[in-house]
């Protein structure tokens, strides 16, 4: 199966990789998947307080070059939004412009879920309220 | 290709050898008989040179030529030895045994024959990807009238003790049929001395051209009969009907030849080039190798690396090394290999598997570049794998609840 373009260039060049120190109270982790479904993802937030705006998001994925790619794209994507609207970005804005496959769609639906997750974490270390669990898959 | 690729697929498919179609030239155009033309020159030529193909096939595996029934295939062959003795003995019994880790043109077949009405046993494998022989004795009764059990694994390259089975089945009478697939050309394979009765195996893994293969079936002590599984015009004694690929079956028997002639050679330098391969890929940390290293194919290495995902491992090098992984990342599925899994391998450990398969014109250049190139993937990946940043740390993995989906 041959990769989009899009793909392979985000597989290449990924956007964003390494750890955000977890101990900081404004950062918040989001942590999916699992090792035997063949594909983990961490991605990391750190948001300004005071706006909202989530300022350094981060990455690091275990998987295939799409997982790769979406993790990559939704760091892309969330850095300078704030959490409201880096919340409502849904799998299928990453599906469409990665143009994955069928067989490739969970690797956004995880993207999503660490993107949620990590804001799920930050407003938990902050005491603020925690939105309904994420659509479960 | 523009680009010189490393090509470590040959479990999947070997290069036809330039001998080998410049065989077969002569049998498209200036020779285009049909072997079963039994009146004019043209049908004579093929026919004499598909009985010269028999007989450099019967002579790689030590047989009698008439024991050869030339097929389009393996895939074909495991068809008609399981379906065809099936069908013939099924008034003796039922009963079928295999392995779980045998190749998917058997596990489909006998999948096929529960259905109309087959009991299987599908035996386990121990770790190392062998089978416990004790397991088999035990699981044969009145009702079996088959073992079918792979000659070397196509994954993992790991041999089966076959002459200790050949010894089981011949002495509880039951059929013992092996898909050589991997094996024959590769290591010597005498089914004769080794007590088995049917095998298949193909000629594009051992440097001949797709689309041909034989099923060697027993014709004394025992003598085995299987139902035709294609009817038509009793080619291949009734076994298998269909016009013979005349030229298809001539670079069988030249690939057979030079197999014969070539094997040892062959089979002691590529055993030194993946020993260089493997150890060099060792040298990695947290990596290891999959299956029995003593019974193992002498060109073959599964090897995984703990923390890495097959398939995005394979993209860091995959305009330049072809080879597998046992991820089956592209697969609707999901699900890693099934053959690694029934080792005992756990699924992160399967899914973070490589299948390294040299062949004939594999060359210590590709191996130094391939150990260069994947080193530097394995290392890339891991600085992107959140679970090798995890393990670093010193996590316990196991201890970790992670959300399934």
């Amino acid at each position: 199966m041959a990769y989009s373009d899009k793909v392979l260039e985000h597989f290449k060049n990924p956007r964003n990789v390494g750890t955000l120190d977890k101990s900081k109270k404004n950062v918040g982790t989001g942590l999916v998947g699992a090792p035997e479904c063949g594909d983990v993802m961490r991605l990391q937030i750190e948001v300004d307080d005071a706006t909202g705006v989530i300022t350094d998001a981060k990455f690091k994925t275990f998987g295939c070059g799409s997982a790769i790619a979406s993790s990559s794209l939704a760091t892309e994507w969330i850095i300078g939004k704030n959490v409201e609207e880096a919340a409502s970005i849904d799998n299928m804005e990453i599906v469409e412009e990665l143009a994955l496959p069928p067989v490739k769609i969970h690797c956004s639906v995880l993207a999503e879920d660490a993107i949620k997750g990590a804001i799920r974490d930050y407003r938990i270390k902050n005491g603020l309220p925690v939105e309904e669990e994420a659509k479960a898959h | 290709m523009s680009k010189r690729m490393i090509y470590l697929d040959n479990n999947a498919t070997t290069p036809c050898d330039p001998r080998v179609v410049e065989a077969m030239l002569p049998y498209f155009y200036e020779n285009p008989g049909n072997a079963a033309s039994r009146s004019h020159p043209f049908g004579w030529v093929a026919e004499e040179a598909v009985d010269y193909a028999r007989e450099q096939v019967a002579q790689l595996i030590h047989v009698d030529p008439k024991e050869v029934i030339f097929t389009s295939g393996a895939t074909e062959g495991d068809n008609l030895a399981i379906k065809g003795v099936y069908e013939m003995y099924k008034r003796k019994g039922n009963h079928i045994i295999t392995v779980r880790t045998e190749h998917k043109a058997v596990l489909d077949t006998c999948d096929h024959l529960e259905k109309m009405g087959a009991e299987i046993t599908y035996l386990d494998v121990q770790n190392d990807g062998r089978i416990n022989l004790a397991d088999l004795e035990a699981a044969i009764k009145p009702t079996t009238i088959l073992v079918s059990v792979m000659w070397a694994n196509n994954e993992t390259g790991v041999i089966q003790p076959m002459t200790e089975i050949g010894e089981i089945c011949n002495r509880k009478g039951v059929l013992f049929f092996s898909d050589a697939t991997q094996a024959v050309g590769k290591i010597p394979v005498d089914p004769k001395a080794t007590g088995v009765h049917l095998m298949a195996f193909t000629a594009h893994k051992m440097y001949g051209p797709k689309g041909v293969g034989a099923l060697y079936v027993s014709r004394k002590n025992p003598r085995v009969k299987v139902t035709a599984q294609i009817d038509g015009g009793g080619h291949e004694r009734g076994m298998r009907s269909g016009t013979l690929n005349v030229p298809g079956i001539v670079g069988f028997g030249k690939a057979a030849e030079l197999a014969r002639l070539e094997m040892a050679q062959d089979a002691e330098r590529l055993s030194k080039l993946r020993d260089r391969l493997q150890e060099g890929l060792m040298a990695l940390e947290e990596t290891v190798v999959n299956g029995n290293e003593a019974y193992r194919m002498p060109h073959v290495a599964n090897i995984s690396f703990k923390h890495v995902e097959g398939e995005g491992l394979m993209m860091t090098f995959n305009q330049t090394i072809a080879l597998s992984s046992g991820s089956a990342c592209t697969s609707a599925s999901l699900e890693p290999s099934y053959v690694l899994v029934a080792m005992g391998l756990g699924d992160d450990l399967a899914h973070s598997s490589l299948r390294l398969s040299l062949g004939r014109f594999s060359t210590p250049e590709d191996v130094e570049e391939a150990i260069t190139l994947i080193s530097n993937g394995v290392n890339h990946m891991r600085e992107l794998s959140p679970i090798w940043e995890m393990y670093k740390e010193g996590v316990d993995l196991s201890k970790i609840e992670w959300s399934e989906h």
